[in-house]
């Protein structure tokens, strides 16, 4: 099991990979907001999304988990 | 008589080039450790041709050189100064004599204006000799005293093969430049044993202090290797860079064409504003292939920090990563590009800072860490940079941010735009926001988008980058798939900059 941590603070702007999908490593699973800028958060493995930790709109601060992949 | 003086000689030699008991180059081995005389044979371009101080503590058979190997070698037909630990002997730590033997070659390396190269691989001081070897004088203190000394005047390269434990740890902590070997290499002032002892925390060495952790996190290394042979080899190619000392210039090469792509600069930079892009693919179109030297890869991504070639000559490169958290610039890569200029500017080699910023991140935690601090760090270094220097806009230069990357302010040589830039204090959405969040709000709903919309290009037209440019604000639009061609021919112009910065003793650093 792995948890995908924010890069840095913002808000969740887009989920792109739904629950239950398989996941590569290095692929985009979510986009935060941060500083107007779009920052792509990805998978750091390969498995399967098991749950999402954050909804779209949520304050994430740096290295809150995020989602966990299994 | 002679005779046998001199076979006593040569098998006392041949001894003591042996280094410690079998067990422990066994030992070093298994953990795909080279012998410090081998590492040196790797390191020069035929060995070490000269070595001092190989009889120290001779009489004890027991501390062969005393832990330490300290000569001088030819790298590329350049003198080199080196000192390198001997870990096969009582761990490679530090008794009188090894911190003597590596004071005198700093001592030699100041006196030929050559640079020093520290091959660390030790345990730390050794007690039993710590009256002699700790407080004095000539004591270790000496060897920090030295490389501060010399930072500047010659590069400092630290080859972190194994452990560098307390007081050692400020050898690499005083380089230009770390490299570490990845499951070997550590950097600590109190063991994970006395880390338990002393304050009750259990933690491994490889979390504590390994070389992944100081790459990526504390930012203490530069470069992470697989292997010895791969550190040496960078130790090597790194020195391409550099002239021998601060008066000589960066060593020109034969000029290459830069490598080839698919897409024109102009084709990855995205439209929108907002969305990311790689940096790396842009800096591959301006400079000559293969030629870039990374530092700080793994630390702080979203500020790029390398030697490159351009036409065959040496720069130092500064480019937010839009790829990397937005690009936008936090306590860490403030801290990682402070250092960077600071070691372009000390040997000549002119800076080219690549701007797409957002600007310097806000919220609790980076105002927690000191950012206005650490961001004063990055300014005031490349305020101070003396050396030829170039920006240029990519994308976007917001707030601090514009200035962070050598504003116009800051005396760069000339600020340069590509078409797609924008200067600003912040950028559209930001700035309609912050002017009308009341008129907004009072709006009926169905009017605030369009209200929005149209005070946004209004906005955008009033930052367009030809009014910057018809301001002089910035000294030259340029067409991306020309910036290459640009660049070469300013730095060319540019070469024969001589600038003192300002008359002083020194400036009051902001760390």
């Amino acid at each position: 099991m792995t948890e995908i941590h924010a890069a840095m603070a913002g808000s969740v702007w887009k989920i792109i990979a739904e629950k239950g999908k398989t996941i590569k490593s290095g692929e985009d699973i979510a986009i935060l907001e941060s500083m107007k800028m779009e920052i792509p958060i990805s998978s750091t493995t390969d498995g399967i999304l098991k749950e999402w930790k954050v909804a779209e709109g949520d304050f994430v601060d740096d290295g809150d988990v995020i989602a966990v992949i299994e | 008589m002679q005779t046998h003086k001199a076979e006593k000689s040569s098998s006392h030699q041949a001894r003591i080039k042996e280094g410690g008991e079998e067990k422990y180059h066994q030992k070093n081995t298994a953990k795909g450790k080279l012998f410090v005389r081998d590492r040196l044979k790797e390191l020069f371009d035929d060995d070490m041709e000269l070595e001092d101080g190989l009889f120290a503590n001779c009489l004890d058979h027991t501390l062969p050189a005393d832990g330490v190997v300290t000569g001088i070698g030819r790298i590329h037909g350049n003198t080199v100064c080196v000192m390198a630990n001997d870990s096969t002997v009582k761990a490679g730590s530090w008794g009188a004599k090894t911190v003597e033997k590596i004071v005198r070659i700093q001592e030699t390396a100041a006196k030929l204006n050559v640079p020093m190269l520290y091959l660390v691989d030790s345990a730390g001081a050794r007690i039993t000799d710590q009256v002699e070897m700790f407080p004095g004088r000539r004591g270790a203190g000496r060897i920090f005293h030295n490389q501060i000394k010399l930072s500047g005047r010659v590069p400092q390269i630290c080859l972190l093969f194994g452990p560098s434990a307390a007081g050692g740890a400020y050898i690499p902590a005083f380089c230009d430049i770390v490299v570490m070997v990845a499951g070997n290499a550590s950097m600590y002032l109190g063991s994970p044993r006395m880390a338990e002892k002393v304050i009750g925390e259990k933690v491994t060495l490889e979390e504590m202090g390994g070389a992944a952790m100081h790459c990526t996190v504390s930012g203490c290394g530069d470069v992470l290797a697989d292997s010895e042979k791969e550190a040496i080899e960078f130790a090597r190619d790194y020195l391409r860079y550099f002239p021998e000392n601060y008066q000589g210039q960066p060593p020109k090469t034969e000029a290459l064409p830069p490598k080839t792509s698919e897409k024109t600069i102009g084709q990855l930079i995205p439209e929108n504003q907002n969305a990311p892009f790689d940096m790396y693919e842009l800096i591959d179109h301006i400079i000559d292939e293969d030629s870039f030297c990374e530092i700080k890869r793994l630390f702080a991504t979203e500020l790029i920090t390398g030697f490159a070639r351009m036409d065959g000559e040496v720069i130092g490169i500064i480019a937010n990563q839009p790829k990397s958290k937005g690009g936008v610039l936090f306590p860490d890569s403030a801290d990682k590009a402070a250092k960077f200029i600071q070691l372009c500017d000390a040997f000549h080699i002119p800076l080219l800072f690549l701007a797409d910023i957002p600007g310097f991140m806000i919220g609790t935690k980076v105002e927690r860490a000191g950012i206005i601090r650490h961001g004063a760090k990055m300014l005031a270094a490349m305020s101070e940079a003396t050396v030829p220097k170039i920006s240029v806009v990519i994308r976007k230069a917001y707030g601090a941010g514009l200035y962070a990357m050598a504003g116009p302010a800051f005396e760069p040589d000339c600020t340069l735009a590509l078409p797609s830039a924008q200067i600003a204090v912040m950028g559209p959405e930001a700035a309609v926001n912050a002017v009308y969040a009341n008129k907004i709000a009072e709006l009926p709903e169905d009017e605030r988008l369009s209200f929005i919309r149209d005070k946004q290009e209004e906005y955008k037209k009033n930052i367009d980058i030809y009014r910057l440019a018809s301001e002089m604000v910035v000294d030259a639009v340029i067409e991306p798939d020309r910036l290459r061609r640009e660049l070469i021919t300013r730095f060319a112009f540019y070469r024969s900059k001589r600038l003192q910065f300002t008359e002083r003793k020194h400036g009051v650093y902001p760390v």
